[in-house]
């Protein structure tokens, strides 16, 4: 069968729906219905196509050949396993977003929504199977402003026209730097082609080689949040309406994981060790101080946000442990912790898309996001409280969910890095196992605060009091992402096989027999470990009403009594509940190094200094990032343009003679 | 099959046993009489037969954690070798079960949080940011054991350890040391936690199941003694499985079933000991403790490639 009449239907789908959800624009209810719709079959195509070219179908698809090459679409086995993650959330999504949307009807146009949502997906798809450096600029351009428009779409919102401000001035910085190294490779292969760039590096002399490596970091690692480029994550992912939150952290910063791994393993070719160590160690700090942030936030969308640069990060680890293996020639090893990164990737896409979601659905219903004034919600919404809490038990790596399983792969991979031959290498890697641990262990911190404190408890403001269950809709697109969430670590044994097609081209060997035995994944060393999160599913399965039927046995059953909370005589309300502040507080204080908190405290005192009228206490943690990196650049920038304005008289006469003497100048030098 | 149910029954059993052990010892040696080694059994029976109260704040997560505390301790314990090297190896190794673990904790202190009293939230922050500290340890410990034996696979690490003496390394030793120090941490121990106070400032593990009572209360504290259990267990088996059983003769067996509840008794003793002799650390002096732990992990893993 050929796949590529798939990828052009799902290119006019998506046209279809931009087109027919702007037309619409004056019936909101169509609109949404049509352009969504249309999305979510998209999807549907997308995840087929996608599913066929990694069984063997690969195809290229080409425009025209121009200046700078031919332009063509193709779908490999690395590209069609991005194609079917930017897919399957899509669908999820866009289930979601039929009913979400429903919250702009009246405020925003709904058919700019539609529209946007279309063509950043498809955006997403075309970016992920550009087979020409020129077309990939392009449509990297494209994906960038769709979503900056979706950043700013709430445009009356003044802090997401400040964070849309932000993510487009860090975006072309990191476009610049893509771009530069692009053209450098082209150089040396004559060709924009990115057919005519695999191997690339082998023609290159290596100072410009590891040049073009570390721009190529910069660049994607800009996009995809790497810690210290990531300012603008926590600002724009939370600003965007939840939906688009969920594809931005889902999928989008994917895309940038997908370019580094095709340009790092196959155009360059990854022969200096310590490339992936770079990698290595940035991901690895990227993940401690995202999930730390994250800690802190009392917004859950920002919370959210900060995560992904976590999760960014553990996939980075993987990545870089990756390259350090395929730069020892320890081919085994390297498409096993290229694996782990890809099915974390996919993981992460379905588990941060669906929390989004949740923030979403408390968003739509309390319309608030600020933690510290939800509580209860686990009563009034019940199902959107499930569907969060699979999500956060997923994301803190709970057997046997899918966040575990592609966990437990990393892990291994970095410890069977006593394979390495290099003594230096050796030492250095407990110490990203010490960090991913570290990683896991506060993300599950996190996710309880997170958790606990925005469902459970009693509600602490009014709106978390009068929450409603969202829309069947929004629930459905949650529903799927939760059981896609527990299916992926139950059968991830049959997913690996799938997740081994896209590497085996990438890295050059096949090792899907190595790793699955039946149920049981067992990483290439047969003997070193295994995991079958099937049978770990399945024994719990058993032994949890074995418990409670020999618990009900033993001792007969007794009556439960519903009763208050234990208060200590003072009846409890919702202020003397534990809040997000108060459960981090002992990480803030423990890492405060990390963290330099700032507190302020006020006390405005009566006649006696024992009894105060009020007390105001302020605590931040500093934005060490903005403060240090950031503010010092934009200073100077500021600071230099001031000064050139000094030849800015605003007199024509004056540009008139600034351009008559370059004129002139000019000739002189190039006559 | 039998044999990891055996184990597994045979953890259950004991658990009640060690803890009330530990409580006499450390009775003894404070010169009080205290209650029999048996007396925790008499809980357990008292607690199964009473009637619960459940706060009308709380969810269903409330109801259902203690059956999935009890689930993940007996699913983790089907991983651990206990008299035979022999266990489920195959559905997880070291790194699942600290996993597992961390599973009970993840629901045990969301249901902390579940009934809106500050106890609840206090017990449940401080448990997590302790557990936070104490995991990094614990992976780099299997990480020297996996370096040693070449596998991360519990009964296989016992396995090798066992069969092959030429493996013991100085590395082992601050392994275990640092398993050990994470072991306390994690099981609500002093210097850690004080697990016999109902003091609000001090208690960390308390504090997140003050609101169970009736059946509820007695699967959270046999599940926790079950806990304490298989770290000993692990400690034993892991770092120093000498007198497991290696294959399934009687002789061999009986042997391994008289080591394992040598070593687990002494361990308990150590922690008897321990808990008698230092005294409850400050909140925010315990991640000084647990920096020490990981400093010795990481030594382990050093040592290794070094010595």
């Amino acid at each position: 069968m050929d796949f590529s009449s798939l990828f052009v239907a799902f290119i006019i789908l998506s046209f279809l729906g931009a087109l027919a959800g702007a037309a619409l624009n004056g019936r909101p209810g169509a609109s949404r219905i049509v352009s969504f719709g249309c999305a979510g079959l998209a999807g549907l195509l997308g995840i087929g196509c996608a599913i066929g070219a990694l069984l063997g179908g690969t195809f290229e698809l080409s425009l025209f050949t121009g200046r700078f090459g031919t332009f063509s679409f193709s779908v490999d086995g690395l590209s069609a396993f991005f194609v079917l993650m930017i897919s399957l959330l899509s669908l999820v999504v866009a289930i979601y977003s039929a009913g979400y949307v429903k919250e702009y009807e009246g405020k925003y146009s709904l058919g700019l929504m539609g529209f946007l949502y279309n063509m950043f997906v498809l955006s997403m798809v075309l970016v992920v199977t550009a087979h020409n450096a020129v077309l990939f600029l392009i449509l990297w351009e494209a994906m960038s402003l769709l979503s900056y428009a979706l950043v700013v779409y709430e445009n009356r919102n003044k802090d997401a026209v400040k964070s849309g401000f932000i993510y487009v001035l860090m975006t072309h910085m990191g476009t610049a730097f893509i771009a530069v190294s692009f053209l450098l490779i082209a150089h040396f292969t004559g060709s924009f082609d990115f057919g005519s760039f695999v191997g690339a590096g082998a023609s290159m002399p290596s100072v410009l080689k590891s040049a073009v490596f570390l721009m190529l970091l910069i660049g994607f690692g800009t996009k995809a949040g790497l810690i210290p480029m990531h300012i603008w994550l926590p600002y724009a992912h939370p600003a965007a309406p939840s939906n688009v939150s969920a594809l931005m952290s889902g999928v989008m910063v994917k895309t940038a994981i997908y370019m580094l791994i095709r340009c790092s393993f196959e155009y360059l070719g990854v022969t200096d060790t310590w490339w992936g160590l770079l990698v290595l160690l940035v991901a690895s700090i990227s993940a401690v101080l995202g999930v730390m942030y994250a800690l802190m936030e009392t917004d859950i969308k920002r919370l959210l946000a900060y995560s992904t640069v976590e999760n960014v990060g553990i996939i980075l680890m993987a990545v870089g442990a990756a390259m350090v293996f395929k730069s020892y020639g320890l081919l085994d090893l390297a498409a096993l912790a290229l694996i782990a990164a890809l099915f974390h990737a996919l993981n992460h896409a379905l588990f941060k898309g669906l929390l989004f979601m949740g923030a979403g659905s408390v968003l739509y219903a309390t319309h608030t996001k600020n933690m510290e004034r939800l509580g209860g919600l686990i009563k009034k919404m019940p199902y959107t409280a499930a569907f969060f809490f699979i999500g956060a038990l997923s994301v803190a790596a709970i057997p046997p969910l899918n966040g575990f399983v592609s966990e437990w792969l990393i892990f291994q991979s970095l410890l069977l890095s006593s394979n390495f031959p290099e003594m230096a290498v050796k030492i250095l890697i407990p110490l990203t196992v010490g960090m991913l641990a570290l990683t896991g262990a506060l993300a599950a911190a996190c996710f309880v605060r997170a958790f606990g404190i925005t469902f459970l408890a009693m509600p602490r403001s009014e709106n978390a009091e009068s929450a409603k269950e969202v829309p069947p809709t929004m629930l459905v697109g949650m529903g799927l992402a939760a059981i896609l969430c527990v299916l992926g670590g139950v059968l991830a044994t049959f997913i690996v096989p799938f997740i081994d097609r896209a590497t085996a081209p990438v890295i050059g060997v096949s090792i899907a027999s190595k790793l699955v035995y039946g149920l049981v994944l067992s990483p290439v060393v047969h003997s070193f470990s295994s995991v079958s999160p099937l049978a770990l599913a399945g024994l719990l399965i058993v032994i949890l009403p074995v418990v409670y039927i020999a618990s009900n046995l033993y001792g007969g059953r007794r009556k439960t009594v519903v009763g208050d909370t234990w208060d200590c005589g003072t009846p409890l309300n919702s202020r003397m509940e534990y809040t997000g502040t108060a459960f981090s507080k002992p990480l803030s204080m423990i890492f405060s190094s990390i963290y330099r908190p700032r507190k302020q405290q006020k006390e405005t005192l009566t006649s006696s200094p024992y009894i105060k009228r009020d007390i105001t206490y302020n605590d931040e943690i500093e934005p060490v990032y903005e403060k240090y990196l950031y503010s010092p650049v934009a200073r100077i920038t500021m600071e230099v343009a001031r000064r050139a304005s000094a030849i800015q008289t605003g007199s024509i006469q004056a540009y008139l003679a600034y351009i008559f003497i370059t004129l002139v100048l000019l000739l002189i030098i190039f006559r | 099959m039998l044999f990891e149910i055996l184990q597994v029954a045979l953890i259950v059993a004991i658990s009640p046993l060690i803890t009330g052990v530990i409580r006499k010892l450390k009775a003894l040696l404070q010169s009080r009489r205290g209650p029999g080694i048996f007396q925790p059994y008499y809980d357990l029976y008292k607690l199964f037969r009473k009637d619960s109260v459940v706060s009308r704040n709380s969810s269903w997560i409330f109801i259902v954690t203690p059956y999935i505390y009890m689930a993940a301790m007996l699913t983790a314990a089907l991983l651990v070798p206990v008299f035979i090297t022999q266990s489920l190896g195959f559905a997880g190794d070291l790194i699942v079960f600290i996993y597992l673990l961390a599973m009970a904790r993840f629901f045990m202190a969301v249901a902390a949080l579940d009934a809106g009293s500050a106890f609840g939230g206090m017990g449940s922050s401080r448990e997590m940011a302790i557990s936070s500290l104490a995991e990094p340890t614990m992976l780099l410990s299997i990480f020297a054991m996996a370096l040693i034996a070449g596998t991360t696979s519990l009964g296989d690490i016992s396995q090798q350890l066992a069969s092959s003496p030429g493996l013991v390394r100085p590395s082992l030793f601050l392994a275990f040391a640092a398993f050990f120090i994470a072991t306390l941490a994690e099981n609500a121990r002093l210097p850690v936690d004080n697990p016999s106070t109902h003091l609000e400032l001090t208690m960390i593990h308390e504090a997140m199941a003050l609101e169970y009572s009736g059946k509820g209360l007695a699967l959270m504290e046999l599940s926790s003694m079950t806990k304490l259990v298989l770290f000993l267990a692990v400690l034993s088996n892991v770092f120093m499985p000498w007198g497991i059983a290696t294959d399934a003769t009687p002789m061999a067996l009986a042997i391994g079933m008289i080591a394992i509840l040598l070593k687990i008794g002494t361990l308990a003793a150590v922690i008897a000991l321990i808990e008698s002799t230092f005294s409850k650390m400050r909140l925010f002096r315990v991640p000084n403790l647990l920096t020490v732990s990981f400093t010795l992990a990481l030594l382990a893993v050093i040592s290794y490639y070094i010595l």
